[in-house]
C-alpha cells in the first residue's frame, strides 16, 4: 500500500497517526446528535447465536440470524431504508439490553418502538396481529393465525409472513406452529425455533 | 440508463474503507491538534449530503474533496487569528511523537512545523498521494488541477520538505 520506502515519507505516515477510533466514535456521537444516522447496526450475542439488530428513529426495523451475513442484511438497508447506515452501540443498547434479559428469562414483552417498513400489506397485517395478540409462552398455528386476519384459507400466505419476519424473536414468528404442533420452519433454524420455545415454557433456563 | 437512481452503499462501508487514510490526511493537513476536529467535520458533512449524492461512481475523491475543503476553511481560519500559524508554534516545542528517523533525525513536531510551512496546494498534494494513498487522478479532481500539477505540487513538496528537515 506504501507508495515509497523514503523515510521522510514513512516519518510523515509516523507523526500523522492518531486515535482513529477515538475520533470516528466523536463523530458518529455527534452524528447521532444531529440526526444525521438513519439506521444504526450492531451484532449481539445471544444463544441462539449472534444477532444483527438494526434500529431507526421509529424502533427496531430489523434482526437478523448469523445465517444471514451481516453486509448482506446492511446493503438490504442502505438500499431499502436508507444508505445512512452505521454501526452504533448506542442506538442499540435498549434493544440489545432489553434481549439479554429476555434470553435470561427476566422479560417476557419487548417495550421497544418497532419499525414496520420492511414489510408491508398482508404479511404486515399478520406479523402486528402476532405481536399484538400472541404472548410469551403460547403459541398458535398457521392456520389459526390466518382466522384471527379474516382470512381462514391463508394459511400458506401466514406461513410466507413468518418466512419473511424481518424482526424475528422480537415479533414472535417462532410461536407459530403448524396444525398438531409440529415445529414448522423458522428463519434461524428449527434449533433456534425449539430453544425460544423452551425458554418461554420455563423449561430451559439459558444464561 | 443515467436517470436509474445511483445504488449508494452503505455510509459504514465508506468509513471501512476510507476512514484510516481520511484520518491520516486530517491529521497531516491539520496537525494533531486540529485535525480530529477537521475529520469528525468531513465525518459530519458527508453524512449530512449523502443521502442526496448522484454521483457514486467515485466516492473515494467526493470523500476527500470534502475533506479537502474542510482543511481550507480551517486554514483560512487560522489565517485570520493575531498569529499567523498558531498550531505551528504549539508543536514547536512539543516533544517528538516519532523517534530519530534513519538518516533524517526527525522529530514529529519539527517535521509538523515544516509540513505546515509548505504551499497549501504542495502540502494537500503530498498529503492525499503519501497519507491517503490516492492515485493522481484523484489527486487532481480533489486539487482541482490536472494530473501533471498533481505530480508537480507532490514532486516540489517533497523537495522542500527534504531541504528543510536536513538543515
Amino acid at each position: 500500500m506504501t507508495p515509497t520506502r523514503d523515510p521522510l515519507v514513512d516519518a510523515l505516515r509516523a507523526a500523522a497517526t492518531g486515535d482513529l477510533a477515538a475520533d470516528l466514535d466523536a463523530a458518529i456521537e455527534r452524528a447521532e446528535r444531529d440526526g444525521l444516522v438513519d439506521i444504526g447496526y450492531e451484532v449481539t450475542d445471544s444463544p441462539v447465536g449472534p444477532l444483527f439488530v438494526a434500529v431507526t428513529d421509529a424502533g427496531v426495523v430489523r434482526v437478523g440470524f448469523a445465517r444471514e451475513p451481516v453486509d448482506a442484511v446492511v446493503e438490504e438497508l442502505a438500499a431499502r431504508v436508507s444508505p445512512r447506515v452505521l454501526r452504533s452501540p448506542r442506538r442499540t443498547d435498549e434493544v440489545r439490553r432489553q434481549l439479554d434479559e429476555y434470553f435470561a428469562g427476566r422479560r417476557d414483552r419487548f417495550e421497544v418502538g418497532i419499525d414496520w417498513r420492511l414489510t408491508r400489506g398482508f404479511r404486515r397485517t399478520v406479523l402486528e396481529r402476532l405481536y399484538a395478540e400472541v404472548p410469551y409462552g403460547r403459541t398458535v398455528s398457521y392456520r389459526e393465525l390466518a382466522m384471527r386476519v379474516g382470512n381462514p384459507a391463508a394459511s400458506r400466505a401466514v406461513g410466507s409472513a413468518m418466512a419473511t419476519n424481518p424482526i424475528p424473536i422480537v415479533v414472535p414468528c417462532h410461536r407459530v406452529l403448524r396444525s398438531g404442533g409440529h415445529l414448522g420452519g423458522y428463519g434461524g433454524g428449527l434449533p433456534a425455533k425449539r430453544l425460544l420455545l423452551a425458554l418461554e415454557s420455563g423449561e430451559a433456563p439459558l444464561l | 440508463m443515467r436517470s436509474t437512481p445511483v445504488r449508494l452503499p452503505p455510509f459504514q462501508r465508506l468509513l471501512d474503507e476510507h476512514g484510516a487514510a481520511l484520518h491520516r490526511y486530517c491529521l497531516a493537513q491539520a496537525g494533531p491538534d486540529h485535525g480530529p476536529d477537521c475529520f469528525q467535520e468531513t465525518v459530519l458533512a458527508a453524512l449530512t449530503a449523502y443521502p442526496k449524492l448522484r454521483d457514486a461512481s467515485n466516492l473515494r475523491s467526493w470523500l476527500f474533496t470534502i475533506a479537502h475543503h474542510k482543511i481550507v476553511d480551517h486554514h483560512r481560519r487560522q489565517a485570520r487569528r493575531p498569529r499567523p500559524v498558531p498550531e505551528l508554534a504549539a508543536v514547536d516545542g512539543a516533544p517528538a511523537t516519532t523517534g530519530p528517523v534513519s538518516g533524517l533525525d526527525l522529530g514529529g513536531g519539527e517535521l509538523w512545523a515544516a509540513v505546515g510551512e509548505l504551499p497549501e496546494k504542495q502540502r494537500g498534494a503530498i498529503a492525499l498521494r503519501y497519507l491517503a494513498d490516492l492515485p493522481y487522478a484523484d489527486i487532481a479532481a480533489v486539487l482541482g488541477c490536472s494530473e501533471a500539477a498533481a505530480r508537480q505540487s507532490v514532486r516540489a513538496g517533497l523537495t522542500r520538505l527534504r531541504t528543510e528537515v536536513s538543515r
